[in-house]
């Protein structure tokens, strides 16, 4: 069986490529596109990896991964931060928040699948 | 010449001397060389106003009837005078910080300010120095007429002549000099300096003719010695209880006769004269006493048998032939005579004028004392008034006792009545315990018994009383006998009257002050006379004392402004009934006073300066006024602070609004910068990822194909779009925009915006009400760009609008010079916390609900500007409403 990710976006054209993407890759790619129940989600589809955008309508990305963080049934969830603000504050709060790994848009669609195949390697 | 013409003219020229004296002095007061004026040698010399032509004739005619008798007419002052640091120092320091005017206000002042006490002694006063006066006139004549009988004699006719014109010249002198300023000091500095002179012209006669007698008619000292013991005087005896009498009557005199009063009291100047003229004035009585006996033996020797004793020193000289010295001699006389009748008058007018005729005036005049200048005038001419009354009083009492024996011993008849003010002055000063009415019936009692036992004898038996009552006692009871009250025989008639009147007036004073209660302001009174040491640090030239409802006035001004501590005083004065617009202290108004005062200066401040005023602690009312002044000025300037600190408290509110607008607008830039970022970012993100996905696929539908790059041309178109806003928002900003203006109607304009921005690409309907009748006004304007408004405007309520079903009314009202849009939906506003900074550039009300950059609205108010218009959001209306206004001009243009 396929390992699963879960990409939790809410720009259509960005869930459509990176689905396209790793589906061409074997992955098996559930998308959700709202922050508020987000967390729910993430729990009922036990992905392998998580791909979490920051900006997101209803909760941000960091706050729902500080839940994860903070749930000891699922802190264990390799989750891939994607966010369009590229500061350096950004990502120190995304490290901070207990992200694996950190990618700003745009992204090259090599790295993310890359990166999602290390993530689930772990 | 004949002498009598000689000695008017020299009376004449010495009236015109003594004018010219004090007119200087006057002068030389006004240029403010008082200090030279005021000297202690001036204050001493003017204190001899006690000796007057009775003590400068008389005393030698008491000598050569009575011996050493008449030392005791100096004795008196003269322990006054040694004892000063004990009495003298402390009536000096009374009179002078209760602002004392006369011996008649004293009394007044101490006894809560008794207006009947006061007029009680004025007529004392008068009663006991008309006759006085009439001494002072009868000696003046009779020098006359001692001149006269060498030449053709003097008729009575020409006697009362005399009396006349000097009692008219020395009227006119004192109405001068006298009532020259209504000063509240009442100093008088050309008069006192007359008076100092008259003191230097005495006692150089008198000395004259002393070392005449001596040397020229004895002989030398020693024989002159011999002559004395060789008379009767060695042999005469001294009747000790008789001499314990008379020094304390010419103590008591001293003390309270009005002219010694007006002296050594009103007119000190400066209490430490009081150390020079304590052995001064003594001396100087010591020197004008030193040639008594001798002139008086020579006279006895010389003079045939039955000659006046009283003229010896006039007469002596003249026997012998000494026209000059006789000369000088009259001069010293009339210098005695005429300065005790200024200064009397001086005195009796005060009081006359203060006590009777104002009070009188006063309760007359409708008005009251409401203007000061009426008052000030009433004053004077009250004063003038009665200074030739009470000098007339005199002269028609001469006339009356056509001169008679009868004045010879009215001095000390005079002496004695005025003496009857002493208890209730001393106990005044002295104990507190003395009240009012205590005070009243001590007077009465003496000024009772010294009328019928003294005053009315004295005009002889059988002139004003009965001889049956000098005979049988009043109503036949022998007790009463004018000159054996009680039956007590063997006492001459001065010592008699003496002794029953100080007896009466002591024991009714201290018996009926001490069943009595005083008044409130009398304690307050009474504490200030008696512990004046502890009340003033020093002597100050005015303070509180009869004008102390002024003072407190005066002050209350300074701190509640005149117009309202005027009317607080006028309220007092009606609810107590006072005529006049001044309230008396009593103890409900100063408490009032005090609280009105609390008010604006804190309650412990306005204690003490009331206290003050109405006699509390050590600190003087100049003092006070000073602080009362500091306190205004301390007033204003914490005012002035309050307003400061305010405008500074303004500054900082406005500096502090400002500050968070520009931290909201800094935060706003950055989150903008992250939103641009994101905004760009995310286009870029679906470009490359599709890009790369159409770059590196292999077996790509063609379908897939080109849905793929249909994406990647949205999203640049995406881009596009954005950075067009940003540029328009630019150039508009820059005012680099060029118009294309052309006419068009409103209503095309609105329709354009409403089919471009009404539906939404997510689909929320927006329900758009709009009276299509009202809007066919033609303008000419850029019409792209105000659709672009009205466009940004319909898509903000279409975005925002958080009605269950949103709507928005549109409403054209033509105005007089301009057009008005208003576009109105059902919303629930903006917050107000957000309405400042929606027309900020990168704006938005919130992030959550954030669907475009945040230009929008920024751009709209840029290009209404250019367009000249405007574009406001209104507050107070229902739901969110912007209002689009433009000039009307543009719509006149178009037509």
């Amino acid at each position: 069986m396929s390992k699963q990710v879960l990409l939790i976006e809410d720009e259509p054209n960005i869930i459509e490529a990176i689905s396209f993407i790793l589906s061409r890759d074997g992955w098996s790619v559930k998308t959700h596109s709202n922050g508020a129940d987000a967390v729910e989600m993430v729990k009922e589809r036990r992905p392998d990896v998580l791909i979490l955008d920051v900006m997101l309508p209803g909760k941000s990305g960091y706050d729902i991964l500080r839940e994860l963080r903070d749930d000891p049934d699922i802190n264990g969830l390799p989750v891939l931060m994607l966010t369009a603000r590229g500061q350096t504050k950004d990502r120190e709060i995304a490290e901070r928040a207990g992200c694996d790994a950190f990618m700003t848009k745009p992204f090259s669609n090599a790295d993310v699948l890359e990166t999602v195949r290390a993530l689930a390697a772990k | 010449m004949s002498t009598l013409n000689l000695l008017v003219a020299v009376c004449t020229a010495y009236v015109f001397f003594l004018f010219f004296v004090a007119f200087a002095a006057d002068r030389l007061a006004l240029q403010g060389k008082r200090a030279w004026l005021r000297s202690p040698l001036i204050y001493t010399l003017s204190l001899s106003i006690y000796c007057t032509a009775w003590t400068f004739y008389g005393a030698v005619g008491s000598a050569a009837r009575n011996g050493f008798e008449y030392l005791t007419i100096y004795l008196g002052p003269t322990l006054v005078m040694v004892s000063w640091w004990w009495l003298l120092r402390k009536l000096i320091r009374i009179g002078r910080t209760q602002k004392i005017t006369s011996i008649a206000d004293l009394i007044s002042s101490r006894y809560g300010k008794s207006s009947l006490l006061a007029a009680g002694v004025t007529i004392l006063a008068v009663i006991g120095t008309t006759p006085y006066i009439a001494l002072q006139l009868q000696s003046v004549t009779l020098s006359f007429s001692v001149f006269a009988a060498q030449s053709d004699g003097l008729a009575a006719q020409d006697q009362a002549q005399v009396a006349l014109w000097l009692s008219l010249g020395l009227a006119l002198f004192t109405v001068l000099f006298g009532t020259r300023n209504l000063d509240a000091k009442e100093r008088h500095d050309g008069v006192v300096m007359a008076i100092a002179v008259e003191a230097v012209v005495k006692l150089v006669a008198l000395l004259s003719v002393g070392i005449f007698v001596v040397w020229g008619v004895s002989g030398g000292l020693t024989e002159a010695l011999h002559r004395i013991d060789a008379s009767e005087f060695g042999e005469w005896h001294t009747d000790r209880s008789r001499w314990a009498g008379l020094i304390f009557l010419s103590a008591a005199a001293f003390l309270c006769l009005p002219r010694t009063f007006q002296v050594l009291v009103v007119e000190n100047d400066d209490e430490s004269h009081l150390r020079t003229a304590s052995w001064a004035f003594p001396l100087y009585l010591c020197l004008i006493s030193l040639f008594v006996v001798p002139i008086a033996v020579v006279g006895l020797d010389i003079m045939p048998e039955g000659s006046n004793p009283d003229l010896f020193v006039l007469t002596v000289p003249l026997a012998l032939g000494e026209n000059g010295l006789a000369m000088l001699s009259f001069l010293g006389g009339f210098s005695s005579a005429t300065s005790m009748v200024i200064v009397a008058a001086i005195a009796l007018s005060t009081m006359v004028s203060n006590h009777i005729v104002m009070p009188i005036w006063l309760h007359l005049s409708p008005s009251g004392a409401s203007v000061s200048g009426d008052v000030r005038a009433a004053v004077l001419m009250a004063r003038r008034i009665s200074i030739v009354a009470v000098v007339m009083l005199g002269y028609l009492y001469f006339r009356m006792s056509s001169g008679g024996a009868a004045l010879a011993s009215i001095g000390l008849v005079a002496f004695c009545g005025l003496a009857q003010v002493l208890p209730a002055m001393l106990g005044g000063m002295f104990w507190r315990g003395a009240t009012r009415l205590g005070a009243f019936a001590g007077l009465t009692a003496g000024f009772v018994i010294w009328l019928y036992t003294l005053y009315l004898p004295s005009f002889g038996v059988g002139t004003i009383l009965p001889m049956s009552i000098i005979d049988n006692g009043l109503f036949g009871w022998a007790w009463l006998k004018p000159d054996a009250l009680f039956g007590i025989t063997g006492l001459d008639q001065l010592m008699h009257a003496l002794l029953w009147s100080m007896l009466f007036n002591v024991v009714c004073f201290v018996s009926v002050s001490l069943v009595t209660f005083p008044s409130p302001l009398e304690r307050l009174q009474a504490a200030q006379f008696v512990n004046i040491f502890d009340h003033s640090t020093s002597a100050r030239s005015w303070s509180g004392g009869t004008a102390q409802t002024e003072d407190l006035m005066v002050m209350a001004q300074r701190i509640l402004g005149a117009g309202e501590a005027q009317a607080l005083f006028l309220r007092h004065a009606r609810r107590q009934g006072a005529r006049g617009n001044l309230p008396a202290p009593t103890p409900d108004f100063l408490e009032a006073l005090e609280r009105e005062l609390g008010s604006s200066v804190g309650a412990a401040t306005a204690h003490a300066m009331v206290g003050q005023i109405t006699g509390g602690m050590a600190i003087s009312v100049e003092d006070l006024m000073a602080v009362a002044d500091e306190t205004a000025q301390m007033l204003e300037y914490s005012a002035r602070l309050k307003e400061q600190s305010q405008e500074l408290s303004r500054t900082a509110l406005e500096l502090r609004n400002a500050n968070q607008k520009l931290t909201r607008l800094s935060i706003q830039k950055d989150a903008f910068l992250s939103q641009i970022s994101h905004e760009l970012r995310t286009p870029m993100t679906s470009i490359r990822a599709f890009s790369e996905i159409l770059r590196d696929t292999d077996q790509m539908t063609p379908a897939e194909q080109s849905r793929y790059a249909s994406i990647i041309h949205d999203e640049a178109q995406r881009l596009t779009r954005l950075l067009d806003d940003l540029l328009d928002l630019s150039v508009v900003e820059n005012g680099q925009v060029n118009l294309n203006l052309r006419d068009g109607t409103l209503r095309d304009a609105l329709d354009r915006a409403v089919s471009s921005a009404g539906i939404g690409e997510d689909g929320v309907l927006l329900d758009i009400d709009r009276d299509p009748s009202r809007e066919g006004i033609v303008l000419h304007t850029d019409l792209d760009r105000l659709s672009q408004v009205f466009i940004n405007l319909i898509a903000n309520a279409r975005k925002y609008c958080d009605a269950k079903a949103p709507r928005l009314v549109i409403r054209v009202m033509q105005e007089a010079d301009r057009v008005v849009i208003d576009f109105q939906d059902n919303g629930s506003g903006i917050a107000p916390d957000a309405v400042d900074m929606i027309f900020e550039k990168f704006a938005r009300v919130s992030d959550q609900k954030a669907g475009g950059a945040g230009l929008g609205l920024a751009i709209c108010r840029q290009v209404m500007t250019r367009l000249g218009g405007s574009v406001d959001y209104l507050p107070a209306a229902r739901g969110a409403t912007f209002r689009v206004v433009l000039p009307y001009r543009t719509a006149m243009a178009a037509q």
